[in-house]
Formats: structure tokens, sequence, C-alpha cells
């Protein structure tokens, strides 16, 4: 009786093997994108050509920012290593291109969510990793403190292909002021014709024109004005079609957003693991089986909150300390009163 | 016998026709899994943005369809200042090449062997980001002709209000016809009693005189609109009234035409410097004055070695003028294939539309010149 209690033991666990075995693959079949980056040995990465704070290179080619951070994440959860992206520089026109055509396979370029990017052109939008909104700069010598004393015939300085574009233009049209657009393909002309004085206001997302003036010949000498005329909810993109890589990179964000809600970050997290509380046992593996149903390992949001650290610290480390927005403002776990708030990992 | 030489024919043409096809298929196939659909339905959308210079009424509200027009109506504006610019520019230095003064003939070479050779897109930042930005702005700008401002912002001029200028336009067409009638008519005068009227003189007289005379009696009238400066806050100030030539449409005219009459003064040099020199002196034998050589003998023969090469210098203006996009001036490429691309995802219609384009103004152009070509060849008598 004995002898065959252990061979059917055994028996099981080479079911139990063989069957997760089979859920891994069948999880790495389904998903086209994982078993081509898992092949490749990196995670391929769209991001901007140059944004401070999200993603920007610095002489020796590394690269930084928030939005960057979310693809380490996603090759730390695959690969097991932070440092196995290959990013790609992209201007806002070829995003998009970049990313249906499969050049890519994340596109995380303070991209804005909104209805027809992601239901016509083959995309989607796996979460948001910012909030934004746009703004106007001004030089402060011109004595103008709000969007109320812009006067006919202002001209606007902006790039093309971005949802600023439209809104702008939305702005201009209800308040009945006429202006001048003046759009170009890269930021860094954008950045220059404005600081030269061919535009009276410069326009784009806050939290790129806080990163942008920077950039400009005397940083002091211009003023973000107060007002917000849109929504910009900033997050990563996927192809449309591969459902696993889709859920792979949302839930390598959200982990990265509850590590910080429930305080786990780089430094602590190995001690987590004997936590009371199981919601951040599931978070750093030690309980639960979370990553097989990507057809990873139990480790993978252990690797991501090691390697990268929780949202927090990404934006301490990208943001707050540059100097860019060291005021967190909506971008706050919504415990603390902030708008980030994903659905439970488990 | 047949068979091996249709063969390779078809071969050839089944080859072509696969890989277009599986091209097709491929696109096809992808687009059908990323849930894009293939249609121009969008061209009727409404475009809501806004562009900085158009030639016709456009604002958001209007559709993608005149978005489009736009943008092509501004590539071809430039495209054409650019060539006539290019052309008088490149025939001066190309004939200051040959010149017997030094002076003259080394500053033409000089010019030649530098904006050749330095690509056209730093020639445009230049233009853009280092020339113009030395533009005082609107507040600081001087008068000049007592009438226009050239600002970092652009160039105001003043615009001219017109009353019954289709009477004014339908007499200079007929004038131009006139003109023609008038030239065929001396030219016959000429061959037939070797008598020469003085066309040009009278030509210029009918060109002026006659829309002149439209002021008179058809009731035509022509004042100008001045720009007025107007102050928008405490620093920046903006002109009101006027016409506006935006910096980028002058930068990128200035950097095409430049870089294009290079290529053209080459094809001048050479057309001339093809003509034996025995033509020259066979001609200054008989009397003819120096300039009458060069009208007369040289440059009948040496056009047909000039045209051909200088119609690709067209071509290659019109197509290069899509570097537009580097400084914002709304051509084709900026507004078509830039933005309304990316507010519609639409990237294989709009790529194919812009191609398309692009290639009808190419034939389009490449045939006026062959049919000129044609025109100016020696023809056997």
């Amino acid at each position: 009786m004995f002898k065959y209690l252990k061979q059917l033991t055994s028996l099981v666990a080479v079911l139990a093997v063989l069957f997760a075995f089979t859920t891994e693959t069948m999880a790495a079949k389904k998903s086209k994108t994982l078993k081509n980056t898992q092949k490749k040995g990196f995670v391929r990465c769209g991001v901007s050509q140059g944004l401070p704070g999200f993603s920007n290179a610095d002489a020796a080619g590394n690269w930084t920012g928030v939005d960057v951070d979310v693809c380490r994440a996603v090759a730390a959860a695959v690969l097991g290593d932070a440092n196995k992206v290959k990013f790609t520089p992209l201007s806002a026109k070829e995003r998009f291109t970049a990313l249906t055509s499969g050049e890519i396979d994340i596109l995380s370029r303070n991209t804005t969510w909104t209805l027809s990017r992601d239901a016509d052109i083959g995309l989607t939008f796996v979460g948001v990793n910012f909030y934004d909104g746009q703004g106007f700069m001004v030089r402060k010598d011109s004595g103008i403190t709000s969007t109320s004393q812009f006067k006919n015939g202002i001209s606007a300085c902006t790039n093309i292909g971005t949802t600023t574009e439209l809104n702008m233009r939305d702005f201009f049209s209800s308040k009945g002021i006429s202006y001048e657009p003046v759009a170009f393909e890269k930021a860094d002309e954008v950045v220059a014709a404005y600081d030269s004085g061919r535009c009276d206001t410069y326009t784009t997302d806050k939290s790129g024109l806080a990163a942008q003036r920077t950039k400009m010949t005397n940083p002091d000498d211009h003023i973000v004005l107060p007002e917000t005329i849109s929504k910009e909810p900033l997050g990563p993109v996927v192809r449309q079609g591969d459902a696993v890589w889709e859920d792979i990179v949302r839930w390598s964000l959200n982990v990265m957003i509850e590590a910080e809600e429930y305080g786990i970050t780089s430094a602590n997290a190995d001690m987590m693991k004997t936590s009371e509380n199981p919601q951040i046992k599931r978070l750093v593996g030690s309980e639960g089986e979370l990553g097989a149903a990507f057809g990873l390992d139990n480790d993978w949001s252990l690797r991501i909150i090691k390697q990268v650290g929780n949202y927090g610290e990404s934006y301490k480390r990208n943001i707050a300390d540059t100097g860019i927005l060291p005021n967190r403002g909506p971008n706050q776990i919504w415990t603390k009163g902030g708008l980030l708030y994903v659905p439970p990992a488990r | 016998m047949k068979i091996k030489k249709i063969l390779p024919q078809f071969l050839t043409l089944l080859f072509i026709v696969l890989i277009f096809g599986f091209f097709t298929m491929n696109a096809q196939d992808n687009m059908d899994t990323r849930g894009i659909e293939f249609g121009f339905g969008f061209l009727k959308q409404e475009a809501s943005f806004d562009i900085q210079f158009s030639l016709i009424d456009y604002d958001g509200s209007h559709s993608y369809a005149r978005a489009y027009l736009v943008g092509l109506l501004n590539t071809l504006l430039v495209a054409f200042i650019g060539i006539i610019l290019a052309t008088f520019l490149g025939a001066l230095v190309g004939v200051s090449r040959l010149s017997p003064n030094y002076l003259i003939k080394k500053t033409a070479s000089f010019y030649i062997e530098f904006f050749r050779n330095i690509p056209l897109l730093l020639q445009i930042f230049f233009w853009y980001f280092a020339a113009l930005r030395l533009l005082p702005m609107p507040q600081d700008a001087p008068l000049l002709l007592n009438s226009s401002f050239m600002t970092i912002k652009g160039l105001y001029a003043p615009a001219p209000i017109w009353s019954n200028f289709d009477v004014f336009f339908i007499t200079l067409i007929i004038a131009m016809i006139v003109i023609f009638f008038f030239s065929r008519y001396a030219k016959k005068k000429q061959e037939q009693e070797g008598k020469q009227l003085p066309v040009l003189l009278i030509s210029s007289g009918i060109f002026i005189g006659f829309p002149l005379l439209t002021f008179l009696i058809g009731g035509v009238d022509l004042s100008f609109s001045f720009p007025v400066i107007r102050q928008m806050s405490q620093s920046s100030y903006t002109f009101d009234g006027g016409f506006k030539i935006p910096p980028e449409l002058i930068a990128l005219t200035l950097a095409l035409t430049l870089y294009t009459a290079t290529f053209i003064a080459e094809n001048v040099r050479a057309g001339i410097q093809g003509i034996g020199k025995g033509q020259k002196e066979a001609a200054a034998s008989i009397g003819l004055t120096p300039s009458q050589v060069l009208k007369l003998v040289i440059m009948p023969q040496a056009l047909r070695i000039i045209i051909p090469p200088t119609t690709n210098q067209y071509l290659n203006l019109t197509k290069n003028s899509s570097l537009a996009a580097a400084i914002a001036y709304p051509d084709l490429v900026l507004v078509f294939a830039g933005t309304a691309m990316m507010q519609t995802g639409k990237a294989i219609e709009i790529v194919g539309i812009t191609m398309a384009t692009y290639l009808t103004i190419s034939l389009g152009i490449s045939l006026l010149m062959n049919w000129y070509n044609k025109r100016i060849a020696i023809q056997e008598k």
C-alpha cells in the first residue's frame, strides 16, 4: 500500500511538473511577442528622442526615466535582467508605426491614451504611468500670468503628431482667439524656435514643459502658466492581438505601483518575503502562483521591485530629484490623495 | 525560338506580380490581425487641427482632404518660387563663371563650391535657426521701403486690396496674347523684309499700358493695407493688417534656391562650353556684338545641353522641399504625411497618396521640360 502511495506521489509530481511545463509553453505559445523576446534575449522598447525625467539618454547612452523604467520592469520580469532592453528613440510621428510594424514591442513614450488611438489604429493602452495635462509656457517679461491674458495673433510653438495640436485648436477656438500654430517635427526644434522668440508661447504636456524648460538658454526667464487645458493620461502601449504580452506589460507596471502602496522597496523586498500580509507576500512571490498565468516564474514581480524599484522610487529618482516636478501632484498613490489606483495583483 | 524570346519576359512579369501580390497579402493580413481597416473614408472627416500658413481658406473644421490640398499648394508654392529663383541665379552664376573678369569668375566658383558641398538640411537649419534668428522682434524692427517689416516672426508687407480684379486680370491675359501675335508678326517681317522692329520696347509698352488703362476706364482700383503694430503683452507684439510671409517659407526658399542654383550654374557653364569656340569666333567675325553672339548663336545651341540635366534639378528641388518638415513649414509632408497620418493612423493610405502626389508633380515637370526640350531641339530641314 505504501509502495503504491509512493508511486502515486511521484506520478502526481511528474504530472504536476509536466502540467506546469505545458501551461508555461501554452502561454509562451499563445504569445508570439513573449517567445520572440525570450529568444532574442532583450525587450524592444520605443522611447522619446530625449525628454528628461521620462526617457532621456546620457552621454554614455544609458537611458533613464519613468517611461524607461516600465520597459526595464518588463525585462526584469521576462528575462530576469532589467538591463536587457534595446531602446529605440522615436519621434511623435513615427511611434505608432514603429509599434504596429513590429519594430518595437512596447511603446513607452509619454503617449496620451485616447479613444481613437486605442480603438482605431491597432494598439492597446495597458495603463497610466503618468497623469498629465496640457499647459502653456511664456516668457516672464511678457507679464502674462494666466491664459486669460492671451490676445489675438499669438503664435504658439508645438510638436506635430500629438494630441497637443488638437487641444490647442479646441482651446483657442473656444476662447475665440486667433492664433498662429507653428508645428515642428522634433521637440528640440520647438524649444530652439520658442527660445529664439519665434513664438510667444510654447504648449505641450505640463511635465514636458517643466522638462524642456531646463533646456532653455535661461530657464528662469520662462514660466509655466497655472491653467491645464486637457487631460493627458500617459502610458505604455502594445500591439493589439497579443493578450498575454499585453497582460505582462500591464501587470509589470501595476506591480511597481502596488509595491509602493504596500511599502515594498528595492531595499526591503527580500525581507518582505516573510511579511504577515498575504498581499505583500503575493507581490514578492512567496505566496500564490501569480507568474504562472503569463508563463513566468514566481519571482517575476520580486525581480521588478528589486531591480527597478517601486513607482515612488522611480519617480523620485527620475522626476523629483532632477528638479523637474518635485511635487507629485496627481501622480501619488490613491491612499495619499493621488490618482494612482491599480487593480490588486492577486 | 519564339518560346526562348517570350519565356524570360513571362517569368519577369510573373515574378513582379508575385512579389507585389505577396506584399499586398502580407499587409492585408497584418492589418486584419491588428484590426486596422483600409479605406479612404477618413478624407471626409473633420481634420480638427489648424495650419499656420495656407493659400486657401482653411481651419480645423475643414476636412482632411482640404488639409491635403493646403499642404499640396504650399509644396507647389515653394517649388514654383524656388525653381524660378534658382533658374535666374543659376544662369547668372553660370555665365559669371566664364567671365573674363577675375573677381567675378572666382566669386562665382567659390559660391558654387561652397553651397554645393554642404548638405541641404544643414543649410535649411542654418537659414532658419542661425540667420533668420538674428532678425529683430516686431517692436524693434525698422521700417523697410516705408511699408514693410522684417521680423523674427516673418516678413510683414502691405497687402493689395483690389476692386474689379477680374477686369485687370483678363486685360493682362489679353495683353500677353497680343504680345505673342505681335512678336510672331515682327519675326515674320524680319525674315521677309529684313526689317527689325523694336519688339522689346513695344511689348513692354503693351504689357504695362493695357492693364494701366483699366485703372482709368475699367473701374479697377488698387489700394494697400499696411501692417500696423499692436501690443499683445508687456514684451510681445504683432502686426495687424498687411500680408505676412512666415520665416519658415523664407528660410526654405532661400536654402533650396541657393543650393539648387549651384547645380544649374554648372549645367549652364557646361552648356556654353560645350559649344565650339569656332561658333563664337565665326559669329563675331560677321559683326555680331558679344551679347548678340550669346543670345543668337551660343544660347540656342547651349540650351539643348542645359535643359535635360536642369530638368533633374527642378525635380530635385521639388522633392527636396519635403525637408520643410524640419522647420515647421506646413508642406505636404508635414501636414498630410505628418499630422494627418498621426491623427488618423492611416499610414498606408496616406503614404500612398503622398507618394502618388510627388510622382504626379515630378512627371508633370518632366513632361513640360521634355516638351520645351523638343521645341528647342535642332529641326532637320
